[in-house]
């Protein structure tokens, strides 16, 4: 909790803004003595990590819109041509495809912090929602923005993707023709596509803006789980947070700058240099690395439709977390049982990534990688609808420590400074 | 009963037909796994090979390019640094011997008195030419096949320069015993299902290069693949420099921002 | 009041225009099948040999995998009888896209056989069509997609 603002206007300047538009009040109360808890580990970092990917896309794909042309018989050239005429087009859009894959990576460690630490139990359910709404977004955005190079890969999974919906009884096909604007997916889609792909990141941006300011009411949560109970237990955000933060976020960057200098097409798919045609299928069809996971729930499933409803589901499922979840104890480092399924649910994601990641009739030592995606699927939905409510009931707590200030500094507050 | 015995002389049919069948296909044509050939711009720190450059480019123009198009490589490419680095005089010849349909003249015509299209020579702006004006036309003159464009080629193949390399280099082996080669294609073990359209491109000998290199199969191959490869991208050199600059200022930021943050956190633990 | 902002989404007028095609099937011999785009798919036109037919007419259909016509112009609980797959049997007009995952199959012909049933193979994973474009074997659930299409004389037809 934030209590009364501390600011000062220190300038005539200031006053005057402050007394109309109080911004440099809201950056000191947000950024600057914000109190937050002492004990956030890197894995609180990635907010700030996101807040930047979110910010490199933005500003490389106006970039990239500036140049790109969203026409069928145009789009493939005018992206080659950015890579090879338009002065640093490759970096834009080296920046723009590796940096969506660094965007999921972190989205997906910062997902799996709030699930180990308990961050989405009361008071912070709606933060989690709110992160469930960006995610969604996410996925629709990258979706988007992957048929927009209009490659083999791009046509051909959109092609799939929007099948799905004539799965769906009576309405079906006239909801794919609506969202096709023509019989198959063809230059209708693919400029309505861009359109939605540019204005999707500002409505991230804004439900972000949701994310962090229902955060700033309870205050973050941290590893041990236990609230913040005296002035002793925080820091301010600044500079604290504010330095820890760009460190981890410049080691960041040193691992993007790596796929974007020295392997830019590592998380790519070679089909997708290749202009689409739409009378040629590509042997595998496969969504990028971070769809892969619903990808293999989707083609476990025989029934086309039921395969749809499980892989939705998979998502909606993520927003009964607060109140599937029945621990009265926040953070898995006290929960000795919860932990282990925790650890078992992140290895059946990775597994369900990996038999995405391949052809529908593979097999690994003789075992068809459908089923591993079945039981994988099938532990993913009993993780969230049978274990964490039975759990959290029989499940013994370790201790909590007393405080945070406690477990931080110990006996040893007030001590010599190492 | 009559019945009954058709069906069982069908059905024997349709076994014996299914073994004959499965016989064929109990060979596994998977492709082989591209060979391990070395090029000078992997890695960190590679550039391409000004000469492989070059000589590549002669294969192209004078072995694939009858077949292939490239239509996303200029002429004004071949004289930009980070690529076969031809002169520009050299570029504008290479250019000029290609010729293109001109522009309307002043009485609105684009053919002559004989409707021959009139034509211009080519210039550093003009994309290198297609053998063939459309797809149709392709596949007429390669038996029913498509020669795919070529400048990506290199991206557009999973295993790369590795890959394409294997291609050239991999006709001509043994066929194995019981592997049919289809009708008008060709033997290639490195492709998959081993059937190729394409007829073996290279030979010894195929090109007489300028610069003495001699020029074998593998080498013709190298150089070519090299060539592809820079067609597929112009600027990987550029990349690495300027990821070179990138990373050393990262580290060093990183470096500072640690010094910062353990400064900050000193007295906090 | 919101319908005109959802409405605008569907086929415009140029593309529902673009939408039907007429061919011209005059050059197509006993046996053959040519390939045309339609709707941004491939359209199968082929001329079939009275073997051809009378092999489609031969098969049972409560036998097949999917016993419906699929035929746009007849009511969906149609059967897949040869005749409900083509309103003249000498010729068959498909859409060609394998009912599977979308792959465009490869028409059989004597000289380059494709599966068994004398039909189509589709090589992405092995769905097997007979001669009036039915499943016979493999994965794909249903028949080959029969279009909207009326025949203006003899040798042209409408499609879509």
């Amino acid at each position: 909790m934030s209590g009364p603002s501390t600011y000062k206007p220190n300038s005539g300047f200031e006053r005057w803004l402050d007394a109309r538009l109080p911004l440099p009040r809201l950056m000191h109360d947000t950024m600057q003595t914000f109190p937050t808890p002492r004990n956030l580990n890197i894995w609180y970092t990635f907010g700030g990590i996101l807040t930047f990917c979110l910010a490199v896309q933005i500003i490389t794909g106006v970039v990239l819109a500036m140049h790109y042309v969203a026409n069928a018989g145009l789009a493939f050239d005018s992206v080659e041509s950015i890579m090879r005429d338009v002065n640093y087009g490759w970096l834009m859009r080296y920046m723009h495809s590796n940096g969506a894959s660094m965007f999921f990576l972190a989205v997906y460690i910062h997902m799996f912090r709030g699930l180990y630490y308990g961050s989405y139990k009361a008071p912070r359910e709606l933060i989690w929602i709110i992160g469930v709404l960006i995610y969604l977004l996410m996925m629709a955005t990258a979706f988007f923005g992957y048929v927009l190079p209009w490659g083999q890969m791009s046509f051909w999974g959109a092609t799939v993707i929007t099948n799905l919906f004539t799965a769906i009884p009576v309405v079906g096909t006239h909801i794919a023709t609506w969202l096709w604007g023509d019989f198959a997916v063809g230059d209708a889609t693919l400029n309505r596509f861009f359109s939605l792909h540019y204005l999707l990141p500002f409505i991230i941006a804004a439900v972000v803006g949701l994310h962090i300011w229902a955060l700033h009411v309870p205050g973050n949560n941290n590893p041990l789980g236990i609230d913040v109970k005296s002035p002793q237990d925080t820091v301010p955000f600044h500079p604290y947070y504010t330095v820890k933060d760009a460190f981890y976020l410049t080691l960041f960057v040193i691992l993007f700058a790596v796929f974007v200098f020295y392997a830019p097409n590592f998380f790519g798919n070679p089909d997708n240099y290749q202009q689409a045609n739409p009378l040629v299928t590509p042997p595998d069809i496969v969504p990028e690395w971070y769809l892969l996971p619903f990808y293999a729930m989707l083609r476990s499933i025989p029934n086309k439709l039921m395969g749809v409803i499980v892989m939705g589901g998979a998502i909606v499922t993520l927003v009964f977390i607060p109140w599937l979840d029945t621990s009265r104890v926040r953070s898995c480092r006290f929960r000795p049982l919860m932990k282990q399924f925790f650890w078992a649910f992140a290895v059946a994601c990775v597994a369900l990534g990996y038999c995405g990641s391949q052809s529908v009739d593979a097999a690994v030592a003789g075992v068809p990688l459908v089923w591993v995606a079945r039981i994988a699927g099938l532990y993913y939905y009993a993780f969230f609808w049978l274990i964490m409510p039975i759990v959290g009931l029989i499940e013994t707590p370790k201790k909590l420590p007393a405080s945070i200030a406690q477990s931080v500094l110990g006996d040893t507050a007030g001590a010599p400074a190492e | 009963m009559r019945l009954k015995t058709l069906s069982l002389g069908t059905s024997l049919a349709l076994a014996v037909g299914l073994l004959a069948s499965t016989s064929a296909f109990a060979l596994d044509t998977t492709r082989l796994a591209p060979k391990d050939e070395g090029f000078s711009f992997e890695g960190p720190f590679g550039t391409y090979d000004r000469g492989a450059l070059q000589r590549g480019y002669q294969v192209y123009k004078e072995v694939c390019s009858a077949c292939h198009s490239a239509q996303h490589l200029a002429f004004h490419n071949l004289d930009e640094a980070g690529g076969p680095e031809f002169s520009d005089a050299q570029a504008r010849a290479l250019a000029a011997a290609a010729k293109f349909p001109a522009d309307p003249n002043d009485k609105g015509e684009t053919v002559d008195d004989k409707g021959v299209p009139l034509m211009r020579s080519g210039t550093l702006a003009d994309h290198f030419p297609s053998p063939f004006p459309n797809e149709q036309a392709a596949r007429a003159n390669n038996g029913g096949a498509l020669p795919p464009d070529l400048s990506m080629i290199v991206k557009a193949r999973d295993g790369g320069p590795q890959y394409v390399y294997s291609i050239l280099t991999g006709f001509g082996g043994h066929v194995p015993a019981g592997f049919k080669v289809t009708d008008g294609k060709y033997y290639n073990p490195y492709f998959e299902g081993w059937n190729i359209s394409m007829p073996p491109p290279l030979k010894d000998g195929t090109v007489s290069y300028s610069d003495g290199t001699k020029a074998t199969v593998e080498q013709e191959a190298h150089d070519v693949v090299t060539f592809l490869s820079w067609a597929s991208e112009p600027k990987l050199e550029e990349r690495k420099r300027f990821g070179f600059g990138v990373m050393a200022f990262l580290v060093l930021l990183a470096g500072v921002l640690f010094a910062a943050y353990k400064k900050v956190w000193k007295d906090a633990h | 009041m919101a319908w005109p902002f959802i409405d605008q989404m569907n086929p415009s007028s140029a593309t529902l225009a673009a939408g039907t095609a007429e061919i011209d099937l005059s050059a197509i011999q006993p046996g053959q099948q040519i390939v045309f785009k339609f709707r941004g798919h491939p359209l199968f036109v082929r001329r079939r040999t009275p073997a051809e037919i009378a092999a489609a007419n031969a098969v049972p259909v409560s036998s097949l995998p999917d016993p419906l016509a699929e035929n746009d112009n007849l009511p969906d609980s149609a059967p897949a009888t040869d005749a409900n797959r083509a309103i003249k049997p000498e010729w068959l007009i498909l859409v060609g896209v394998c009912t599977h995952l979308g792959c465009t199959p490869q028409v059989s012909t004597p000289q380059m056989p494709e599966g068994d049933y004398g039909g189509w193979l589709c090589h992405c994973h092995g769905s097997q069509y007979d001669t009036a474009g039915r499943i016979r074997k493999g994965p794909a659930p249903r028949n080959l997609q029969v279009p909207v299409y009326s025949f203006l004389s003899a040798t042209r037809v409408k499609v879509g």
